[in-house]
This record gives C-alpha cells, sequence and structure tokens, in this order.
C-alpha cells in the first residue's frame, strides 16, 4: 500500500533523509528504530506532508497516489494518520469538536454523507472505551494541560475516530510509563487488521513487546541500514546503536 | 456651515430653552471646554492612533434632528437581537431617546430624562454621577456630549431588585437623507443590591455618514452586580465613539464584554473606577476586523481603594487592512493596598497589511499590589495548522477552528446564553476566511 523509493528531503539546506526506501503491504507492522537524529521524525513528517521540509528527491506512493502531490488534509482523507510525538495543545476546540469536523471533512473528502449526531456520539463512546478516556477529557480544550499519557492516549482516540488505512505512530511511547503504553497498545492493535498498515517510530523496543512488529528496519543518518524481523529489535536493545555504527564502519 | 458653528448654534438654542436648569451649569462648563480644546487630533496623547478630526474638518451639512419622526418600527426590526421579545427595549435614535420604540417590561427599571431627573428625588444621585467621565477624558469629545446633556437619559434600577429582563439598548442612526451626528447620553443607576443584564448595539440605517459620541456613566452601588455586554457589529459608513464609565461606589461586581466585529471606525472608552474596597471588575474584549476597519479600546481601570479585584482580557484577530489598538491603563492610589489587577492583551494579525497598536499602562502607588500585564502579536500558529490539516481538516477550517478557539474565552464570558450564541454565530461567520 505505500511504497517509499528513494526518498530524500530535508530543512533549509540541511539533508536529513538521503535515500529512504521502505514497502508496506496490507496488514503489516514495520516498526523503524534507530538513535536520535537519525531521521525518524522527519520521515514521519515528509509522510503526513509538513511543509517545513523539503523534498529532494524520490517517490512515495500511496495505494497507487503519489503522496508527495497532496496537501496534509488529501493525504489524511487516503487514510494516512500520523500520531504525533508532540501533540499541540489547541485552546479552545474540544476534542470533540475537532473530531466531529475532522471525520465530517474526511468523509466528504470520500465523498461520504456527514455522521449524523447520535451515530457519531455512538461512535465516540465505542472508541472512548478503547483507550479508556472519559467524555470530560473530551470536552475539555484539545491537549491543553494534558499529562503526557493523555496525549497519547487522545492520539490513539483520534487515530480510532478516523479509522485510517495506514497509521504512522512517532514516537507514541516517549514519556509514558508501562500502563499508559498498554493501553495506547491495546488501542493500536484493536485497529490491527488484514487490511491496514501500521509504522511504528520509536527509539525503544519496548514497545514493541506489545505492538508486535512483523518487519524491524533501523535508521541511521537518514538511510535505513538493516531490516530484519522483530529480533532485530531485541538484538538493538541488547547492543545499543553502537554495533549498528560498528557494522557500518 | 462649518461643524463648531453649527454646534454653536444649536448649542444656543437649546440654552434658551432650559435656562433654570440644574444641569445648567455642567453644560455650559462642558461647552467651554469643547470650545477651547476642541475635536481631539493625533497630535492628543490618547488619540494618538485615532482620528475622528477630519469628520469634522469636512464642511458637512447635519440633518435636523426632525427626520428622526418619521421612523418606523418596522425598520428597527432587522436589527433586534435575539431574545428581544423577552427583553426590555430602550431605543435611541439620532442620540435620543424614543419611549414609542422602545418597550419596558421591568418594574424595576425606570427610564426619565435627565432634565427631570435632575428636578426630582433623583436629583442628589445625578448631582453625583453626572459628567464625571469627565474626570478621566480631557478632551473636546466627551465634553461636547456633556454640553448637549439635556437630551439624555436617566435609567433607574430599584434597589434590592434582581431586573427580570435583560435590558437592550439600540443606538440607531438613521443616516438616509443626511450626514449624522448623534450623542446617546445616559446616566445609569444600579441601586443597591440590585442586579441587571444590559446589552447594547450600534445600528446605522442608510449610507450617509454617521457619527455616533456616546456616554454612557453608570453608578453601581454596594452589593450591586452589573452585567453589560456592547456588541458593534455597525456599517462601514460609521464612525462610533464609545464611552462607559462605571463607578463602583460600593463593593460590587460589574463585568463588560466588548466585541466590535465591524463597523468603519470604532473607539472605546471604558473606565471602572472602583471607590469602595473590595469591587470586582472583569474586563473583555474581542475585536475581529477586516478591510479598512479601525478599532480602538482605551481602556482605565483606577483602584480607588484597598483589596479590589480586575481581570482584563482583551483579545484581536485582524485581517487584512485592518488596524486595533489597545491601551489599558491601571491606575493603583496609594491607598488602595492588596489590590489584584491583571491584563491580558493577545493579537493574531493574519495579514502583513494589519496593525495592532498595543500599550500597558501600569500607575502603581501603594506597595502591597498584584498587578500584571502582558501583551502579544502574532501569526496563527503554523504547528497548529498542520496538526489539523493532519486529521484531514481543510486549511480554511482549521483556520477559522484555531481563530475561534483563540476568541473563545472572551465569548465564554458572555453572561446570557441567547446572547452568547448569537455573538458567537456572528463570530463564526465572519472566520469563515478566504
Amino acid at each position: 500500500m505505500l511504497q517509499i523509493k528513494g526518498l530524500r528531503a530535508g530543512i533549509e539546506d540541511r539533508e536529513i533523509l538521503k535515500g529512504i526506501n521502505l514497502d508496506i503491504k496490507p496488514g503489516e507492522v514495520h516498526a523503524i528504530m534507530g538513535p536520535n537524529g537519525s531521521g525518524k521524525s522527519t520521515l514521519a513528517s515528509v509522510l503526513a506532508g509538513k511543509e517545513d521540509y523539503e523534498v529532494t528527491g524520490g517517490s512515495v506512493t500511496f495505494e497507487g497516489k503519489d503522496l508527495l502531490e497532496l496537501a496534509p488534509e488529501e493525504r489524511a482523507g487516503e487514510g494516512i494518520f500520523l500520531s504525533f510525538q508532540y501533540p499541540v495543545e489547541i485552546p479552545g476546540l474540544s476534542t470533540t469538536n475537532f473530531m466531529k469536523t475532522a471525520v465530517n471533512e474526511i468523509r466528504k473528502y470520500r465523498g461520504q454523507e456527514e455522521l449524523d449526531a447520535v451515530s457519531f456520539l455512538k461512535k465516540m463512546k465505542e472508541k472512548m472505551a478503547l483507550v479508556e478516556i472519559d467524555q470530560s477529557m473530551l470536552s475539555r480544550s484539545l491537549n491543553e494541560g494534558f499529562s503526557g499519557g493523555e496525549k497519547k492516549r487522545n492520539e490513539i482516540f483520534q487515530m480510532a475516530m478516523l479509522e485510517p488505512r495506514l497509521a504512522i505512530l512517532d514516537e507514541t511511547d516517549s514519556g509514558l510509563d508501562i500502563d499508559a503504553i498498554r493501553i495506547v497498545a491495546n488501542g493500536v492493535n484493536k485497529l490491527r487488521t488484514p487490511e491496514n498498515g501500521i509504522l511504528v517510530i520509536t527509539h525503544y523496543q519496548r514497545l514493541l513487546d506489545y505492538i508486535i512488529p512483523d518487519f524491524v528496519h533501523v535508521l541511521y543518518n537518514g538511510r535505513i541500514v538493516k531490516s530484519g524481523t522483530k529480533e532485530l529489535a531485541y538484538e538493538l536493545e541488547e547492543r545499543g546503536y553502537d554495533f549498528i555504527k560498528s557494522e557500518l564502519a | 456651515m462649518d461643524t463648531i458653528t453649527y454646534f454653536k448654534d444649536r448649542f444656543e438654542k437649546l440654552q434658551g430653552q432650559q435656562l433654570d436648569s440644574r444641569l445648567k451649569a455642567l453644560r455650559d462648563g462642558a461647552f467651554t471646554e469643547f470650545e477651547q480644546t476642541g475635536i481631539p487630533t493625533v497630535k492628543h496623547e490618547e488619540w494618538k492612533y485615532t482620528r475622528i478630526n477630519d469628520f469634522f474638518n469636512k464642511d458637512y451639512h447635519f440633518t435636523t434632528d426632525l427626520k428622526e419622526q418619521q421612523f418606523q418600527a418596522a425598520e428597527l426590526q432587522p436589527f433586534l437581537l435575539p431574545g428581544h421579545e423577552n427583553a426590555n427595549s430602550i431605543v435611541f435614535i439620532n442620540g435620543h431617546y424614543h419611549p414609542e420604540h422602545s418597550v419596558l417590561r421591568s418594574e424595576e427599571l425606570e427610564i426619565i430624562s435627565l432634565e427631570t431627573a435632575a428636578h426630582n428625588q433623583y436629583a442628589p444621585v445625578v448631582e453625583e454621577h453626572l459628567g464625571h467621565s469627565a474626570d478621566y477624558h480631557k478632551d473636546g469629545i466627551n465634553a461636547l456630549n456633556t454640553a448637549f446633556i439635556q437630551e439624555g437619559v436617566f435609567i433607574h434600577i430599584q434597589k434590592g431588585k434582581t431586573v427580570n429582563h435583560p435590558v437592550y439598548i439600540y443606538n440607531v442612526t438613521d443616516a438616509r437623507a443626511g450626514n449624522i451626528f448623534a450623542q446617546p447620553r445616559a446616566l445609569v443607576h444600579v441601586g443597591e443590591n440590585a442586579q441587571v443584564e444590559i446589552l447594547e448595539t450600534f445600528v446605522t440605517i442608510g449610507t450617509d455618514e454617521s457619527f455616533t459620541n456616546q456616554v454612557f456613566e453608570i453608578a453601581v452601588e454596594e452589593n450591586a452586580v452589573l452585567n453589560l455586554c456592547k456588541i458593534q457589529n455597525d456599517a462601514a459608513n460609521s464612525t462610533i465613539v464609545s464611552t462607559t464609565h462605571v463607578h463602583q461606589v460600593g463593593k460590587s461586581v460589574a463585568n463588560v464584554v466588548t466585541v466590535s466585529l465591524s463597523g468603519g471606525l470604532v473607539r472605546n472608552n471604558l473606565n471602572m473606577v472602583m471607590s469602595a474596597p473590595y469591587c470586582e471588575a472583569n474586563l473583555s474584549g474581542l475585536y475581529l476586523q477586516s478591510g479598512h476597519t479601525h478599532v480602538d479600546n482605551h481602556t482605565v481601570v483606577d483602584n480607588r481603594q484597598p483589596n479590589c479585584l480586575s481581570n482584563e482580557l482583551y483579545k484581536g484577530i485582524m485581517n487584512g487592512h485592518s488596524t486595533g489598538v489597545f491601551n489599558g491603563k491601571i491606575f493603583v492610589r496609594q491607598i488602595a493596598q492588596k489590590t489584584n489587577a491583571y491584563q491580558t492583551n493577545k493579537n493574531i494579525l493574519l495579514s502583513g497589511d494589519a496593525t495592532v497598536n498595543t500599550k500597558p499602562q501600569l500607575e502603581i502607588f501603594a506597595d502591597d499590589v498584584k498587578c500584571s500585564h502582558g501583551c502579544t502579536v502574532g501569526r496563527l500558529d503554523e504547528d497548529a495548522l498542520f496538526y489539523l490539516k493532519a486529521r484531514g481538516i481543510s486549511d480554511a477550517t482549521a483556520r477559522a477552528l484555531l481563530l475561534h478557539g483563540f476568541a473563545l474565552d472572551v465569548l465564554e464570558k458572555i453572561g446570557s446564553e441567547d446572547v452568547r450564541a448569537y455573538v458567537n454565530a456572528l463570530v463564526t461567520a465572519s472566520l469563515k476566511l478566504d
């Protein structure tokens, strides 16, 4: 469903991604691991369409469409979802209102009718249970004053509401305690279907105990330098990223 | 006829009619003040960014007051505020109170001419409070209104009563047959333990020039609660100078929300004078401008006694070539220990051609006080915009949602649910950005 070929991108004059190749098929869970500064979050942002980054080469195809030609909102309409590493605080906009707008704009993009209030509320209730958040949190200003765990749970709640084809989780585990990781991972796993793809970006192996990947890739200095199965994640955890560096040297 | 001669003529005509009035000394003094100081120009410190004298320099012919007699009730219909079926309505047309277009539903509310009030049981109140705003406005435009004070009204809210219906005040100018200079004037007296909700709006009908120079003075007695919401959503040919002077003479609460959405030029003077200990004042403002409009909010919070609290929050969203001014003064007198005074002004500029001048001005003479102020001028947060767009929300909708969120805490200060929904709808409509 997603083919990344020779993707190069950077910010201002600095090249961060130096030729990424990645192929995700429906039903697969891929994990990208790598040391700080290797380009993990840049990859997530470029896929979601953040304008700060300039794509200088390569291609990204999603379900046969040239993803790089699409605006961020169109990518979401096509079924791409990015769970932000640092969800933005939006004063004066409740999660409920935010999701009502997002769900309906995406439906409009897909030529579907807007959800009526009853169906929307029903859907909300269902997904709230999934990530164990309550109504009061959804009525508050989006992410404002939320703890790290609440923000990430809210991201997964949004993901559940929008039902993406491809979910990209950017460091969703960072700053979370074990209980929060379990809740978040549970939410993600419930959304795992033979049709959907998941790209998990993480620094540590521990999230992969809960979201078990089919493939693990190591991103280093803007390139995928090693790919393997979930065992690679354990190896990285045990030996640290230095062994990759020394292998490359 | 030039404008000054026009005012002089009118003034002399009125003088001849009411020789024995108790208001005579006040208006004579004011007219002298007007003649001496004139209409403020941008050289006046308080009017640096707001130019109103152009209006008076043009050789305008002002229509006579007779036109308004032809005003039909139906003409006001499209401008009526939501909930009007259940509200007291006070209608000023071209600066004059019109009982035949007004509706009084609450017994606790009394409205009479200032001239009458100055000579009946309310004389002491009139004596004490009428013209008090001049202490805060040393300029000819305030004096000009006072010079014609006999055309104003006295609104009395009985002590111990909660006015059961809100009070809607319509400041109408009928500029269909000539340029209009209107000077609504009112003295509002909120008695002890009384509570009132006032909502006022400005309406210009017709396409000739319309200038409203309004002065409302409000005296708030012990344990009274004043809720005032001012909505300005007027036509491009309108100029409004609106002075609201709230004098808290007893321990009381005053909440004032000012929402300026459109209009050619708007200058609001809002004074909160706290002359008793333990007063509370909340001043909130939202200005949302586009095109070539200009909006200026000058506020004064004067802490004259200890232990008072004031919260001030003004927010602006400026688009097109619009210009905005915020000037917030806080005085803490030497005796006013334990004052808590907070002020915030935040602005978002949506266009490179829009400007805002913001200036906090704190003068603190007491040493045991908590005062804070902060102002920001910025653009829409790009990270927030991307976050919304990444969820499938279009650029225009995402901007509108963020701006609405920015404005929301001011909108939430509007007490009446009807009015809040109404203003919210106006704001949402004007946020439908290109």
